[in-house]
C-alpha cells in the first residue's frame, strides 16, 4: 500500500488517464474482481448474441412429444414442461433478466443522485421535504410496493421498471445527499461559487465529479440485488407475462415439475447466482480500487 | 426521552396516513372498476354504474381516501371482498398473524446465526472460522430467496422425505419456511457484525483496555462487543423488510396461508380492498417495529440517552 500512496503525487500531474490508469492497476491486482470482471463480460456476450447462438423461436416453439426431456446433445439444458428447448430460454431470457436489472439500476441511480444532489445543495425546506416524504416512502416494505405498482399498472417490461426503480432509488437519494452535504464545505466549491459558477453547474461539474466513486460502487452492487429481486417478481407472477423467456418464470414453471424435472430448475437457478456473483465481485473490486484507504 | 418517545409517536400518525395514500393512490391507477369486479362480466352496464356509485367509487380520489379513513378509524370497517364477498377484516387478519408469526421466527433465527458468527469472524480474522462463513455468506447474497427454498423442497422434501412440503401444521413444517427467510438475512447480519466488530476492534478504547491489562476475554467481549452490537440492533430493524419480502416468497412456496399470499393470490382477481388492507397493515406493522428499534437503539446508546437527558428531554 505504501508504494501506491507515494505514486500518488506523480499521478496528479496528468489527472484524468493516470487516476483511471492506477484504479485499473488496483483493480486487476484483486483476483476475485477480474474473475467476476471475465464471468461477466462471457456472460453479456453470450446474451447479446444470443440470436446467433441459438434462434429466438426456439425458446417459444414446443414439441410437446419432447416434455420434461432431460438434457441431450441436441437440447444442452433439457426439455420444459412445455416441450420448449431450456438451452434457448435461458440465453434469451438471460436477455430479458439482465436488460431489465441494467436499466433498472440505471434509471433508479439517476432519478435518486438527482433528488438526493437537490436535497443536499439547497438544504433547507427543499432538504425537509424530500426527506421525510422519502421516510414516508421507505416505510412501506419494498416488496408490497413493488407488488402494488405492478398490480396497478399491469405486468410489462416498462411497468416493471418503474417498479423497480420505485423501490431501489431511495438509497441513493440518502447516498448522494450525504456526499453532496459533506463535500459542498470544500473550499473548491466556494471557490467556483465566487467565480460566479450557478447551482447547477456547481452540482453537476464540481461535486458529483467527487462523488462519483461512492455512487460507482454502490450502483454496481445493487446491480446484482435487481437481478435477484426481478427474479423474485417474476416468479410470483408479478414480472414478464409467460410465454416470454425469463429467468425467475422458468423456475416458477419448474417449481411444479420438481420431482420429474429437476435439471428445469438448476440452469436458470445457475444462470442467476452466476450473473449476481460477477457483479458482487467486480463491486468488491472496484470498492476496494478505489477507496484503498477502506482496505488497510 | 420522554419527549423524544412522544415526538417519534407523533410522527407515527402522519407515517401511517401517508404510507395508506401511497398505496392507495397507486392502486387507484388500476383499470376496471369494482362494480365490473363484482357482477362480473355479463352484467348490464346500468347496473355496474349503479353499484359503482353506491360504493363511492366516482368521488374524486381525496375524497375516496378520506372516507376510506375514516370508515377504518372510526367504524373498524375495512370493506367488503369483491371476490369472497366476506369482511375484509376477517379474511386478512388471521393470514396477518400467521404471516407475523412466521417473520417472528426469521427474525430470531437470522439474529442467532448471523450475529455470533460475525462476532468469531471478527475476532478470529483470516481464520478458517472467517473465511468460511464469510465465502457461504457472499455466495448467498446472491441466491434468491426463492431459490433457496426450492433447493431446500427439493433436499428435505422430495429427496429426503424428511419435512412437509406444505402448510404449518407442526412444527416442522416451519423449519423449510422459517430457514428460506432467515439464510439470506443471516449472511446479511453477518457481514455487518463482522466489519462492525473489526471496525471497534481497531478503536483507542480497545488498545487502552489492553494496555491496562484487561484479559483478551474482557477485551473482547465487554469493551469491543457492546459498541460494536450497536449499529447491529439498527440492522436487525432493517432486515425487517427483507424478512417481508422473505415470507411473501416462503408462503407462496410452501403453500402457507399467510397474508402475503393472499396478497399474490388476489392481485389476479384485482380484489382491491383485500390488498389495500393486507398491504396497510404490513406497512403500518412495519412502520412500528422500525421505531420500537430506533427507541431501543437510544435506549440502549449511553451517548444518545444522555443527549436527551442532558437538554431535559
Amino acid at each position: 500500500m505504501t508504494e501506491q500512496r507515494n505514486a500518488t503525487p506523480a499521478a496528479e500531474v496528468f489527472k484524468k488517464q493516470s487516476q483511471a490508469k492506477e484504479i485499473w492497476r488496483r483493480f486487476k491486482k484483486n483476483r476475485g474482481a477480474v474473475i467476476g470482471l471475465i464471468l461477466l463480460s462471457a456472460i453479456l456476450l453470450i446474451i447479446i448474441f444470443a440470436d446467433l447462438i441459438v434462434p429466438y423461436e426456439q425458446a417459444t416453439v414446443q414439441d410437446m412429444s419432447q416434455k420434461l426431456a432431460t438434457p441431450s446433445p441436441e437440447h444442452w439444458f433439457g426439455m420444459d414442461s412445455y416441450g420448449r428447448d431450456l438451452f434457448a430460454r435461458v440465453i434469451h431470457g438471460g436477455r430479458t433478466s439482465l436488460s431489465i436489472a441494467l436499466l433498472a439500476t440505471l434509471s433508479s441511480c439517476v432519478v435518486g443522485s438527482a433528488l438526493g444532489a437537490v436535497a443536499g445543495y439547497f438544504g433547507g425546506w427543499v432538504d425537509n421535504l424530500i426527506m421525510r416524504s422519502l421516510d414516508i416512502f421507505m416505510s412501506v416494505p419494498d416488496i408490497l410496493f413493488t407488488m402494488a405498482v405492478v398490480f396497478a399498472l399491469g405486468a410489462n417490461f416498462t411497468n416493471l421498471l418503474i417498479a423497480l426503480t420505485l423501490a431501489y432509488f431511495t438509497n441513493y437519494v440518502r447516498l448522494v445527499r450525504s456526499q453532496v452535504l459533506n463535500l459542498s464545505e470544500q473550499d473548491y466549491v466556494e471557490a467556483a461559487r465566487a467565480g460566479g459558477a450557478g447551482s447547477a453547474r456547481i452540482i453537476i461539474s464540481h461535486i458529483l465529479p467527487n462523488a462519483i466513486g461512492v455512487i460507482i460502487v454502490n450502483t454496481t452492487l445493487n446491480v446484482a440485488k435487481i437481478i435477484l429481486y426481478e427474479s423474485t417478481l417474476s416468479f410470483l407472477g408479478l414480472g414478464m407475462p409467460p410465454p416470454s423467456p425469463e429467468w425467475g418464470l422458468i423456475l416458477s414453471e419448474a417449481r411444479e415439475f420438481m420431482r420429474r424435472a429437476p435439471h428445469m430448475m438448476l440452469f436458470p437457478a445457475m444462470a442467476i447466482v452466476l450473473s449476481a456473483c460477477s457483479v458482487n465481485l467486480i463491486g468488491d473490486g472496484l470498492r476496494d480500487a478505489l477507496d484503498p484507504h477502506l482496505k488497510s | 426521552m420522554h419527549k423524544y418517545i412522544i415526538k417519534r409517536l407523533l410522527f407515527l400518525i402522519p407515517t401511517i396516513l401517508g404510507v395508506a395514500f401511497i398505496i392507495f393512490f397507486v392502486l387507484n391507477l388500476t383499470p376496471g372498476n369494482p362494480g365490473r369486479a363484482i357482477l362480473g362480466t355479463s352484467a348490464p352496464q346500468a347496473d355496474v354504474d349503479q353499484l359503482n356509485e353506491e360504493l363511492g367509487y366516482n368521488l374524486p380520489l381525496l375524497q375516496k381516501y378520506v372516507n376510506y379513513i375514516r370508515k377504518v378509524a372510526v367504524e373498524q370497517d375495512f370493506g367488503t371482498s369483491y371476490f369472497t364477498k366476506q369482511g375484509v377484516f376477517d379474511e386478512v387478519w388471521p393470514r396477518f398473524m400467521i404471516t407475523m408469526r412466521l417473520a417472528c421466527v426469521g427474525i430470531v433465527l437470522s439474529t442467532l446465526i448471523g450475529v455470533p458468527l460475525g462476532i468469531l469472524a471478527a475476532v478470529k480474522q483470516y481464520s478458517p472460522l472467517d473465511t468460511i462463513p464469510s465465502l457461504i455468506s457472499f455466495l448467498l447474497a446472491a441466491i434468491p430467496a426463492f431459490v433457496l427454498g426450492m433447493v431446500l423442497l427439493f433436499l428435505f422434501s422430495l429427496k429426503l422425505n424428511l419435512l412437509p412440503s406444505y402448510g404449518l401444521n407442526s412444527w416442522q413444517s416451519y423449519i423449510m419456511p422459517a430457514l428460506t427467510i432467515s439464510i439470506p438475512t443471516a449472511a446479511i447480519n453477518l457481514r455487518f457484525t463482522k466489519s462492525s466488530m473489526l471496525e471497534s476492534i481497531r478503536q483507542d478504547f480497545v488498545r487502552t483496555a489492553r494496555a491496562k491489562g484487561a484479559s483478551e476475554r474482557v477485551v473482547i467481549w465487554k469493551h469491543a462487543l457492546k459498541n460494536a452490537l450497536l449499529p447491529v440492533v439498527t440492522n436487525i430493524g432493517l432486515n425487517l423488510g427483507g424478512l417481508i419480502a422473505g415470507s411473501v416468497v416462503a408462503e407462496q412456496l410452501f403453500s402457507v396461508p399467510g397474508v402475503g399470499s393472499l396478497i399474490v393470490d388476489r392481485i389476479k382477481y384485482k380484489d382491491e380492498p383485500v390488498i389495500i388492507a393486507g398491504t396497510v397493515l404490513i406497512a403500518v406493522c412495519f412502520t412500528i417495529i422500525m421505531l420500537l428499534v430506533d427507541l431501543i437503539y437510544a435506549y440502549i446508546d449511553p451517548r444518545i440517552r444522555a443527549k436527551y437527558a442532558s437538554t431535559k428531554g
